[in-house]
C-alpha cells in the first residue's frame, strides 16, 4: 500500500492569481543577448582581469601628464647626475628607487617610468585609431559586398584577397620610411601618428571585412530580414535597422582582438626605427635602444613587459568577449 | 584541374601586376604627394655634391618630368628587360630583372638580394618545420585532452606566446643563452654560414633564431589547431567513423586531423611566403644578414631603391605562396576545383 499523497502545506494551497503571475514572471524573465553575454562575461574571471588591466592602461594613458607630474620626472629630461661617467650605466646599477620607480636609462638618465607611461599614450592611441579605421572600412565594404552581391561582391572580395596577400610589414616600413618629417600640412608627432594609423588601419581592414561579409551573407537569408522586406522596407532600413544591430557583437569581438595585433605592429615599426620619432617615448623605440645595453637588463625589461601585459590583457578580454557573445566558438 | 591551374596562374600574374603598381606608387607617387620635386628625387641619384644644374639634367634624363604612366611603364619594363639609368655624367646599367639600382653603392639591387636569399630561406624554412610540428602536435593533444592540466598549461603558454613581440623574446633569449648571462651556448647572432660549407655551423648559428621565431608561430598554430580539432571532432562523420569500429588513432589522424589541417595549410603557406620575403623583425633582432635586415639597413641609409627591391621580392614570394596553397588545396579538397 502506498501512503496517500499529502496535499497539505502552503505550496498546494490555491494562491491568488497575482501571486502566481509574479512567481512565473520571475521564472521566465526575458533576457536580451547583451544581458546574457554580460552574465557570461561576469563569470569569466580571466576576461574580467583582462578588462580591468585594459581600463587601468587607458586611464594611465589619458592621465599620463598628471601621473608623471605627481610621481615622476618629465620623460625627456636628462638626469646625468645619476649616470656613471665611466660605464654610462646608472651609478647604482638601475637607478630604481622611490624617485625613479622603474630606474633610469643608461647614458642620459631619462626616467623609465614616465617614458613607459607616455609610451602607453602613443601605443594605445595608434592602436585604437587604426582599429577604428579598419573597422569602418571593413564594415562598410564587407556589408556592401555581402548585401549587394553580384559583381560588387566579387570586386570587393578579390580586393580583400589582394590585401591579405601583401607583405604588410615590408610595405609599412617602406611607406613609413619614405614620408619626410613634414607633409600634408602636418609635422612631428602628429604626422607620424596619423601616418602610422593610416598604414596599420588601411592594411588590416580585410580581416574585419571578410567577417562582416560572411555575417551579412548569412543574415540576409534570415526570416526577420524577409519579414522586413515583405513589409516594404528598403535597403538602407534593412542594413541599418535590421542587420547592423546583429553585427555589433562580431564587430566588438574582432575590434578587441585587432587592437593587440595593432599594438604589436606599432611596437614593431617603432623598434625598426620607422615609428614615431624620438625623443617622443614609444615602447618599441625603448626596446630598440635597450638592445645595445643588454648588460643593463631593467632597461629592456620594462618596455618589453609593458607591451606584453598590454597585448595579453586585450587578448584575454577579446577571447572572453568572443566566448560570451558567441557560445559556439571556443 | 588544368583549367583550375590556368585560372590560378592568370590570377597570380594579375596579382604581381597590382603589386608592382602599388610598389611604384609607394616609391614614386608618395614622395610627390609629400612635396618632393623632380629635382629632389633626382638628387638622390647624383649625390649631394652635385650642382643645381647637374640635378636638373639628371631629373630630365632619368625621366622624373614625364607623366606618371610613362614612368610606370619604364619601371615595369625595367623589371622584365633591365634598365639603363642615364643620370648625366654617366650611364649605369641595371640588368634584368631590374629590381632597382642603388646609387649610394653604385650596384644593382637584385644580385645583393640573391646573395642574402639563402640566409632568409634557411631561417624561414628551419623555423617553419619546428613550428608546424610543435604547433600542430600541441594543438591536437590539447583538443583531445580538453580541460586537462596539459591543455590549460599549453593554451596559457600559447596565449602568452602570441602576446610577446619577437624582438623582445629575441633579445631576452640572446641575453640568456648567448651573451653568457647565465649561458653562452648558442651563437651570438650576426653570423651566417652557408649550409653547404658547414652544416653543423649553419645550424649552430641559426638555432636560437629558429626557436624564437618558431615559438611565436607555434603558439598561434596550437590555438588554431586546437579549435579546428574541437570543431571537426564534433562532426557527424567522426561519429560514423567511430561507429564503424575504426581504431581511435585512425579516427583522430585520418578523419579528424585531415579536416582540421586544411585551414592550417592555407595560413602556413601565407606565413612562409611572408617570411621568405624577409623576416624583418627576426633578422634585425639577431643581426642576420638576410633580406629583411637589408631592407632595414637601407631605410636607415635612405637608400630607397634597395627597399623597393625587397618590397617587390617579398610580394613575389607571397604571390607564389598563394598560388602553391591554392593548388595544394585543390589536391587536398576536391570540392575546390569545382568552384
Amino acid at each position: 500500500m502506498t501512503a496517500p499523497l499529502d496535499v497539505s502545506g502552503a505550496e498546494y494551497e490555491a494562491a491568488p492569481e497575482a501571486v502566481l503571475d509574479a512567481s512565473q514572471a520571475k521564472a521566465i524573465q526575458g533576457r536580451s543577448l547583451g544581458q546574457i553575454a554580460w552574465m557570461r562575461l561576469k563569470r569569466d574571471k580571466v576576461a574580467l582581469t583582462g578588462a580591468g588591466v585594459v581600463i587601468f592602461l587607458i586611464l594611465v594613458a589619458v592621465f599620463a601628464p598628471l601621473i608623471v607630474g605627481w610621481i615622476g620626472h618629465p620623460p625627456t629630461d636628462f638626469n646625468q647626475d645619476l649616470i656613471s661617467s665611466e660605464t654610462m650605466a646608472p651609478k647604482d646599477g638601475t637607478g630604481i628607487g622611490w624617485d625613479h620607480l622603474f630606474g633610469v636609462e643608461p647614458v642620459n638618465g631619462r626616467d623609465i617610468f614616465s617614458r613607459i607611461v607616455y609610451g602607453a599614450r602613443i601605443s594605445l592611441l595608434i592602436a585604437f585609431l587604426a582599429t577604428l579605421l579598419s573597422v569602418v572600412i571593413g564594415t562598410v565594404l564587407g556589408v556592401t559586398a555581402g548585401y549587394v552581391g553580384g559583381w560588387v561582391d566579387s570586386v570587393i572580395s578579390k580586393a580583400m584577397d589582394v590585401f591579405l596577400a601583401f607583405p604588410i610589414l615590408v610595405f609599412a616600413i617602406a611607406l613609413a620610411g619614405i614620408v619626410p618629417d613634414s607633409a600634408f600640412g602636418l609635422s612631428g608627432d602628429a604626422l607620424r601618428v596619423s601616418l602610422l594609423v593610416f598604414i596599420i588601419g588601411f592594411f588590416n581592414w580585410p580581416y574585419i571585412g571578410r567577417i562582416m561579409r560572411g555575417q551579412t551573407l548569412s543574415l540576409r537569408e534570415r526570416e526577420f530580414v524577409d519579414a522586413a522586406r515583405s513589409l516594404g522596407a528598403r535597403g538602407p532600413y534593412i542594413i541599418f535597422r535590421e542587420m547592423l544591430p546583429n553585427l555589433v557583437a562580431p564587430i566588438l569581438v574582432y575590434s578587441t582582438l585587432l587592437i593587440p595585433s595593432n599594438i604589436l605592429f606599432e611596437a614593431a615599426l617603432s623598434f625598426l626605427g620607422v615609428g614615431v620619432r624620438p625623443p617622443t617615448p614609444t615602447w618599441g623605440g625603448m626596446l630598440s635602444d635597450a638592445v645595445r645595453f643588454y648588460t643593463i637588463p631593467h632597461f629592456m625589461f620594462f618596455p618589453g613587459m609593458a607591451i606584453f601585459i598590454t597585448v595579453l590583457a586585450f587578448n584575454l578580454l577579446g577571447d572572453g568577449l568572443r566566448d560570451a557573445l558567441d557560445p559556439r566558438a571556443r | 584541374m588544368v583549367t583550375y591551374i590556368i585560372r590560378r596562374l592568370i590570377w597570380g600574374v594579375f596579382m604581381l601586376a597590382i603589386v608592382s603598381v602599388i610598389t611604384f606608387a609607394i616609391f614614386f607617387l608618395v614622395p610627390r604627394l609629400t612635396g618632393a620635386t623632380s629635382e629632389s628625387l633626382a638628387s638622390r641619384y647624383v649625390g649631394r655634391t652635385a650642382s643645381a644644374q647637374q640635378v636638373k639634367v639628371a631629373a630630365e634624363k632619368l625621366g622624373f618630368n614625364d607623366p606618371l604612366i610613362v614612368q610606370y611603364g619604364r619601371f615595369a619594363k625595367g623589371i622584365v628587360t633591365g634598365a639603363d639609368y642615364d643620370y648625366g655624367p654617366g650611364v649605369e646599367r641595371c640588368p634584368a630583372p631590374c629590381f632597382g639600382y642603388s646609387f649610394l653603392t653604385r650596384l644593382p639591387v637584385w644580385p645583393d638580394l640573391l646573395n642574402r636569399l639563402p640566409v632568409t630561406l634557411s631561417l624561414a624554412l628551419g623555423a617553419a618545420v619546428l613550428w608546424l610540428i610543435a604547433g600542430v602536435a600541441t594543438g591536437v593533444l590539447s583538443a583531445l585532452k580538453r580541460g586537462s592540466v596539459f591543455d590549460r598549461a599549453a593554451m596559457g603558454i600559447a596565449l602568452a606566446g602570441v602576446s610577446l613581440p619577437i624582438f623582445f623574446t629575441g633579445i631576452v633569449s640572446l641575453v640568456l643563452f648567448s651573451y653568457g648571462r647565465p649561458l653562452a651556448i648558442t651563437a651570438p647572432g650576426g653570423s651566417f654560414t652557408p649550409f653547404f660549407d658547414n652544416p653543423a655551423q649553419w645550424a649552430y648559428n641559426l638555432i636560437l633564431p629558429w626557436i624564437t621565431l618558431a615559438f611565436l608561430y607555434a603558439a598561434g598554430y596550437a590555438r588554431l589547431t586546437r579549435s579546428g580539432m574541437l570543431e571537426t571532432m564534433n562532426e557527424d562523420y567522426i561519429r560514423t567513423a567511430r561507429a564503424k569500429g575504426l581504431a581511435e588513432r585512425v579516427v583522430v589522424f585520418k578523419h579528424g586531423l585531415r579536416g582540421a589541417l586544411t585551414p592550417i595549410l592555407t595560413i602556413f603557406g601565407l606565413d612562409l611566403g611572408l617570411l621568405m620575403g624577409g623576416a624583418v623583425l627576426t633578422e634585425s633582432t639577431f643581426s642576420l644578414p638576410g633580406i629583411g635586415k637589408y631592407a632595414i639597413d637601407a631605410i636607415t641609409n635612405q637608400d630607397l631603391p634597395k627597399v623597393m627591391g625587397v618590397t617587390l621580392v617579398a610580394a613575389f614570394f607571397v604571390v607564389v605562396a598563394n598560388l602553391v596553397v591554392d593548388l595544394l588545396y585543390a589536391v587536398v579538397d576536391p570540392r575546390v576545383r569545382l568552384a
